[in-house]
């Protein structure tokens, strides 16, 4: 049996959702180790060690971790993976950064963003923006794999008990540091596990229309917001609320679209949710190709109208 | 200091692809190919930096069939000094595009190399960082807003919760998100005055790069399509739906 290593991305204190589905792939390889790296990280550790599925945590605490810089991370995964064939992460701007660092230290391709895992070395993958999907085997020693994490279940957080054994070997690289983030802090769902997105595009005309219109209904919905690159190259919402082909991958119960045409690249990153609505005055407009309920008409009569009526 | 941007070849994004009958892959004969959306605006950031009198030198590169002359002509026409097209009719993975882009490196020796965060035909997002981990240099991916300052470059990063700062020591690679510019179409006079710019032409072997592939394609195949949907008269159905899902 394949002996799998799991990346944990944290916040310092808590282990991240999409990790758990990371994990679900990762058991489909083999038995998985979960590798926290950070800085003061013992409560994530205690928290990796409760995941269902995981058997072993690994713990590197070592303030070069602190802010994950690929720099500091990179070489020591890829030290640790001596003792491992697949090194696993959730496809996160995180493990973006750092899992190809990785692969190219150890000299093997990473498969990026996996569906599904179909053989020991065989996995389906997306390609053009999801409007193909590529069943790929590696002839690689190692494996370096990014999980998209629409497309597995998520593993129990809690049920496990591993062991927990620290890793040293951890060193500050002196080629880069931390400056910043600016970083939200919301109330509202996650848009990568919300049940419900309200999203919005360019139709929303300006940041304080997008707050008017979308927020009111994003609130009786309970629902996260996203948004269209349109809306957000115009700075109606920041970066972080991109869905689709090269921002976030979202799969809720609900997706309700408003002012979005449904580029290829949009449709890219929630097809995969279980009902889309489309609310939009064309009703040519390709959204409505993959909406399961449609209504054609002015977003600015019916999103209020809807918003008071539910 | 001089630039190295990476531009690769791909299907133009306007376009839908097609999976080929036979599942072998994505059907690109007659289909209209374009400078891969990411390595536009790496061109143009290469070039803003040369404005600003950063960057005094910017070398374009490509992987790929003859026919990514055309690309690296774009980027020549957007302002690119050189090209380099490493030929290969063979699909090159992005680990040996990063090995063929670090033999490159070596020869230029940049200050910053630029490369796209994602080709959006593979949708890897890889190159960059290997090329930063083969050189044994720093990485600052998913740029935002790139600052030189002395020996270092400062980037702002687009990350999933927001936006994230890290100074690199250069040389160093930057792979671009898509709020880090707009790129700038080429002019008339400057599409005929790159027709005579430097253009070399290398192959993998040249940098000692094997392109064999690591990953078999065994099959390519559609994705499941969603069945048409109905279209609702008023808000009041739409409600009633809803409440139907249990959302409301
Ligand atoms: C490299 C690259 C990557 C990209 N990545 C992404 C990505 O990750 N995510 C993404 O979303 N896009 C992405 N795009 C952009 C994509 O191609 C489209 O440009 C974008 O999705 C369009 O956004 P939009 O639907 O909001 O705007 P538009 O296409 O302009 O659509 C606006 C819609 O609003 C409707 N409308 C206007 N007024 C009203 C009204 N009053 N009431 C109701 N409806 C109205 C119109 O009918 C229209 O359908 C990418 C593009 C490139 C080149
Ligand atoms: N064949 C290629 N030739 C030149 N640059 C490439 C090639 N493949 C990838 N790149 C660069 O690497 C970036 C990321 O590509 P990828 O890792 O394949 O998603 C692209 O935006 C390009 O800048």
């Amino acid at each position: 049996m394949a002996n799998v290593l799991v990346w944990v991305e944290h916040d310092g204190s808590a282990v991240k959702d999409a990790t758990l589905a990371a994990v679900t792939a990762a058991a489909k390889l083999g038995d998985v180790t979960a590798l926290v790296a950070g800085s003061g990280v013992d409560g994530v550790a205690a928290a990796a060690a409760q995941i269902e599925g995981v058997s072993k945590v690994l713990k590197a605490d070592d303030a070069s971790l602190a802010n994950g810089l690929a720099e500091n991370v990179a070489p020591l995964i890829a030290s640790v993976m001596a003792g491992y064939d697949a090194f696993v992460a959730a496809a996160t701007t995180t493990a973006k950064n750092v899992a190809p660092r990785v692969a190219a230290l150890l000299d093997v391709a990473q498969v990026s963003e996996i569906l599904s895992v179909e053989g020991p070395k065989t996995f389906t993958r997306p390609i053009y923006a999801g409007n193909a999907i590529a069943t790929v085997e590696s002839s690689d020693a190692k494996l370096v794999v990014t999980v998209r994490g629409t497309a597995f279940a998520k593993a129990n957080a809690t049920g496990g008990s591993a062991a927990v054994e620290a890793v040293s070997g951890a060193a500050e690289s002196g080629l880069s540091s931390f400056v910043g983030s600016e970083i939200a802090k919301s109330e509202r769902p996650e848009l990568t596990s919300a049940k419900i997105i309200v999203s919005g595009g360019r139709a929303l005309k300006d940041a304080a229309t997008f707050e008017a219109t979308i927020t009111p209904l994003a609130d009786k919905l309970g629902a996260a917001i996203g948004a269209s690159r349109a809306a957000v190259d115009a700075g109606f919402v920041p970066n972080d609320y991109q869905v689709g082909q090269t921002g976030k991958i979202v799969a809720p119960e609900v997706y309700l679209a408003v002012g979005i045409s449904g580029a290829i690249q949009h449709l890219a990153g929630m097809k995969d949710s279980k009902t889309i609505i489309a609310i939009n005055k064309d009703e040519d407009a390709p959204i409505f190709q993959v909406a399961d309920i449609g209504l054609v008409g002015d977003l600015f009569t019916l999103v209020p109208e809807l918003t008071g009526k539910l | 200091m001089k630039a190295l941007v990476t531009v690769k070849r791909v299907i133009d994004y306007n376009v839908k692809p097609r999976v080929k009958a036979d599942g072998t892959g994505v059907d690109l004969a007659n289909v209209k190919m374009s400078m891969n959306p990411f390595d536009e605006i790496a061109v143009e950031e290469a070039i803003r930096l040369k404005e600003k009198g950063v960057v005094t030198e910017i070398v374009a590169v490509s992987v790929g069939p003859a026919k990514a002359q055309e690309t690296l002509r774009t980027a020549l026409a957007m302002g690119a000094d050189r090209a380099i097209l490493v030929q290969t009719d063979d699909e090159v993975e992005p680990l040996a595009v990063a090995k063929i882009v670090k033999g490159v490196a070596d020869e230029e020796q940049p200050g910053l190399i630029i490369t796209g965060k994602q080709a959006i035909d593979d949708d890897s997002n890889q190159v960059g960082q290997m090329v930063a981990a083969l050189l044994g240099r720093p990485q600052g991916t998913f740029a935002n807003e790139i600052t030189v300052e002395g020996d270092s470059v400062v980037v702002k990063r687009e990350i999933d919760g927001g936006l994230e700062t890290v100074k690199l020591a250069l040389p160093a690679v930057v792979t671009t998100d898509l709020r880090l510019n707009e790129p700038r179409y080429a002019s008339l006079p400057n599409i005929m005055k790159a027709k005579s710019k430097p253009l070399a032409t290398k192959a993998p072997a040249d940098y000692g790069v094997d392109t064999a592939p690591r990953l078999k394609t065994l099959k390519v195949s559609e994705p499941p399509v969603r069945s048409a949907g109905i279209k609702v008269a008023d808000v009041d159905a739409l409600v009633a739906k809803l409440k139907e899902l249990g959302v409301a």
